[in-house]
C-alpha cells in the first residue's frame, strides 16, 4: 500500500476513535447530568465504590510520588537558581511547576495506571463473558451502568487528587528548602502562596478534569473493543494505558497552549 | 399457519397470537449476510428448539431474537409489538417481559448469586429491600439453589453457575425465556436436571421458551416443535414428530448423525491443501 494511503487510512482510524470517544463521553455525561431529571439517576452506591476505588485508594501513591517529584524540582530549579543567587526563588519555582503542569499531570498518570487500565479489565472481562450482553437483555443500558458511575467519580475525584498532589508536591520542594535553602516551613509556604495566583490553581483543575474524561472514556472504550478470548483483555488493558498517556499528554498540550495565549499580559 | 397478529395496548393482557412471530428475518455483519430471510412463529406456552450446526446462524437468530443485533430487515413479532422496529422506554418494556439464560451463565462476577438476581429487580422496580430478598430467594429455590445467595459465581459448578442465570433470568416474571446452549459443557446427569427445570417452568408457569442446542436428546425431551436452520435459511419447521420424519437430507444428515462428506474430487482436495486455484480441466 503506498505511503500515502497508509496515512490517510491511519487518520480516519484516528479520527472514528475520537469521534468514539466523544459519543461514550457525551452518553455518560448524559446519563450523568440529564439522567436524574428523568427519573434515571446513576446509582449513588456504584458511584461512591468508584470514587473511593479512583480516589481514595490512590491518595497513598498519589501523595508519595507528588512528594517526590516537588523534592526533584526543588533539587533541578536549585541547581540553576544557585548560580544566580537566586535561590530563594525555589519556593515559587515548584509552587509554579507543580500547580500549573506536574500536579495534573502526575496524578494523571498514576490514575491510568491504576484506574484506567482496571475499567479496561473490567469492561474487557465482562464483555467475553457475556455480561455486557446479559446488561442490554435486561434492559440495562451498559453505558449508564458501567461509564457513568465512573465518569461521575474520575471528574470528582481527579480535581481532588490533583489538589492533594499539588500540596504533597509543595511540601516536598519544602523538605530542600527547609534543608538546604535557608527557608523555615512558614517562611516557605508564605513563599509558596505569594508565587502562585488563582489562576495556576484553577488552570491545574481544569486540565485534571479533562485529564479525567480522556482516562475514563479511553479505558471504557477499550474494554467495550475487546474481542473474543480472555487474552484481549491483556491487550485491552494496555492498550488503555497507552492510549490514554498519549491523549493526556494531547490533551495536556492544547490546554497550556489556550492558556497561555489567552493569559493576561 | 399465518395467524393474526392482535396488538395489545393493556401492559397485562396477552396477545391471543402466537407469542412470537418472525417475519423475513435478515440479519448482516457487515457485507455478509448470516440470516436469509426467516420466518417462524411461536405459540404462546410452547418451547420451540432451534437446531442447527455450528455456523448455520441459529446463536445469530437468538441473539437478534432477544435484542442484541438489529435486524437489517424483517419483523419480530413479540406480544402484538414488532420489536425490531422498537426503540427507547417501548423496547425496555418488552424486554422487561424476556428472559436470557447465556451460554456461559454470563453472571456478574464482581456480585454474589442473589445481587445477580436481584439487579434487575433493584434497577426496574420500586420494591423493598425486604420483598427483593423474598423474591430473590424464591426465584433460587425454584431453580434449587436456595442457600447459596451469598455465593460468588466463581465458587459455583457449571451446573449451578446456569441455574443461577436461569434464576435470573426468571427474576422479573418474563412471558417469554430464552436459552443459549442450556446443556452445552455439562455432563449428562447435570444437562438432564437442566431439561427436566425448563420443563417444570413451561408447566408451571406458562412461559413461551425458545431454546438454542445442537444436543438432540434435549431437544426431543423439552421441544414442542422446533426449526432446523441451515446456512441461515429455515430446512424444517414443524412439531417434533414431524421432524423425526422428515426427508430433507439436511435434517436427515442432522437427525442421523451423519457426518459431513469428505473431499472426493482430487483436484479439489489438492486446491485445498495449496490454497491455489487449481489448473483448467478439460
Amino acid at each position: 500500500m503506498p505511503l500515502t494511503e497508509n496515512i490517510g487510512e491511519a487518520t480516519i482510524n484516528g479520527l472514528a476513535y475520537l469521534g468514539d470517544l466523544a459519543q461514550l463521553t457525551g452518553n455518560a455525561a448524559r446519563a450523568v447530568f440529564i439522567g436524574p431529571f428523568r427519573g434515571k439517576s446513576v446509582s449513588f452506591t456504584r458511584a461512591v465504590h468508584q470514587a473511593m476505588a479512583v480516589g481514595i485508594e490512590a491518595l497513598p501513591i498519589a501523595s508519595l510520588i507528588s512528594f517526590f517529584i516537588g523534592m526533584i524540582l526543588a533539587l533541578q530549579g536549585a541547581y540553576e537558581l544557585r548560580r544566580l543567587g537566586a535561590l530563594q526563588l525555589v519556593a515559587s519555582a515548584v509552587a509554579i511547576s507543580m500547580t500549573r503542569e506536574l500536579g495534573p499531570l502526575m496524578t494523571a498518570i498514576i490514575v491510568i495506571g491504576r484506574s484506567g487500565s482496571a475499567f479496561a479489565a473490567e469492561i474487557g472481562t465482562m464483555k467475553v463473558n457475556e455480561e455486557i450482553d446479559a446488561l442490554q437483555t435486561m434492559a440495562l443500558e451498559p453505558v449508564h451502568f458501567l461509564v457513568a458511575p465512573k465518569f461521575l467519580a474520575m471528574i470528582l475525584m481527579l480535581p481532588c487528587l490533583t489538589t492533594w498532589s499539588d500540596f504533597m508536591g509543595v511540601l516536598g520542594g519544602a523538605l530542600f528548602g527547609i534543608s538546604s535553602a535557608g527557608f523555615t516551613l512558614e517562611s516557605y509556604l508564605r513563599a509558596t502562596i505569594d508565587a502562585i495566583v488563582m489562576r495556576d490553581i484553577i488552570t491545574g483543575l481544569i486540565k485534571s478534569l479533562m485529564f479525567g474524561i480522556v482516562i475514563t472514556a479511553v479505558g471504557c472504550q477499550e474494554g467495550f473493543s475487546t474481542g473474543l478470548g480472555s487474552e484481549q483483555v491483556g491487550r485491552s488493558t494496555t492498550s488503555a494505558v497507552v492510549k490514554s498517556i498519549f491523549l493526556v499528554i494531547a490533551v495536556d498540550l492544547v490546554f497550556t497552549a489556550i492558556f497561555y495565549f489567552t493569559a493576561p499580559r | 399457519m399465518a395467524t393474526e397478529l392482535i396488538p395489545v395496548d393493556q401492559e397485562d393482557e396477552k396477545p391471543a397470537g402466537p407469542a412470537i412471530a418472525v417475519r423475513d428475518l435478515r440479519v448482516r455483519y457487515g457485507e455478509r449476510e448470516i440470516l436469509h430471510g426467516i420466518n417462524f412463529e411461536v405459540p404462546t406456552a410452547e418451547t420451540m428448539v432451534i437446531l442447527g450446526g455450528s455456523g448455520s446462524g441459529k446463536s445469530t437468530l437468538l441473539r437478534t431474537l432477544v435484542g442484541l443485533e438489529r435486524p437489517s430487515s424483517g419483523e419480530i413479532w413479540i406480544r402484538g409489538r414488532n420489536f425490531a422496529a422498537l426503540s427507547g422506554a417501548d423496547r425496555d418494556d418488552l424486554l422487561k417481559k424476556m428472559g436470557m439464560s447465556f451460554q456461559g451463565g454470563a453472571l456478574f462476577g464482581s456480585m454474589s448469586v442473589g445481587e445477580n438476581v436481584s439487579l434487575p429487580l433493584r434497577e426496574h422496580t420500586e420494591l423493598d429491600d425486604v420483598t427483593i430478598g423474598i423474591i430473590v430467594r424464591l426465584k433460587l429455590d425454584q431453580v434449587g439453589l436456595s442457600g447459596f445467595e451469598n455465593y460468588k459465581p466463581a465458587q459455583l459448578s457449571g451446573g449451578m453457575k446456569k441455574r443461577a442465570a436461569i434464576a435470573r433470568a426468571l427474576a422479573m416474571d418474563p412471558e417469554i425465556l430464552f436459552f443459549d446452549e442450556p446443556s452445552a459443557g455439562l455432563d449428562p446427569i447435570i444437562a438432564a436436571g437442566i431439561d427436566e427445570l425448563i420443563l417444570k417452568l413451561k408447566k408451571a408457569f406458562r412461559m413461551t421458551i425458545v431454546v438454542v442446542t445442537h444436543e438432540l436428546a434435549s431437544a426431543f425431551l423439552i421441544a414442542d416443535r422446533a426449526i432446523v436452520l441451515d446456512k441461515g435459511v429455515i430446512v424444517a419447521n414443524g412439531t417434533m414428530t414431524e421432524l423425526r420424519a422428515s426427508k430433507h437430507p439436511r435434517v436427515r444428515q442432522f437427525l442421523d448423525r451423519v457426518p459431513e462428506p469428505e473431499i472426493s474430487e482430487e483436484m479439489d482436495y489438492l486446491q485445498m491443501l495449496t490454497g491455489e486455484t487449481p489448473p483448467q480441466r478439460r
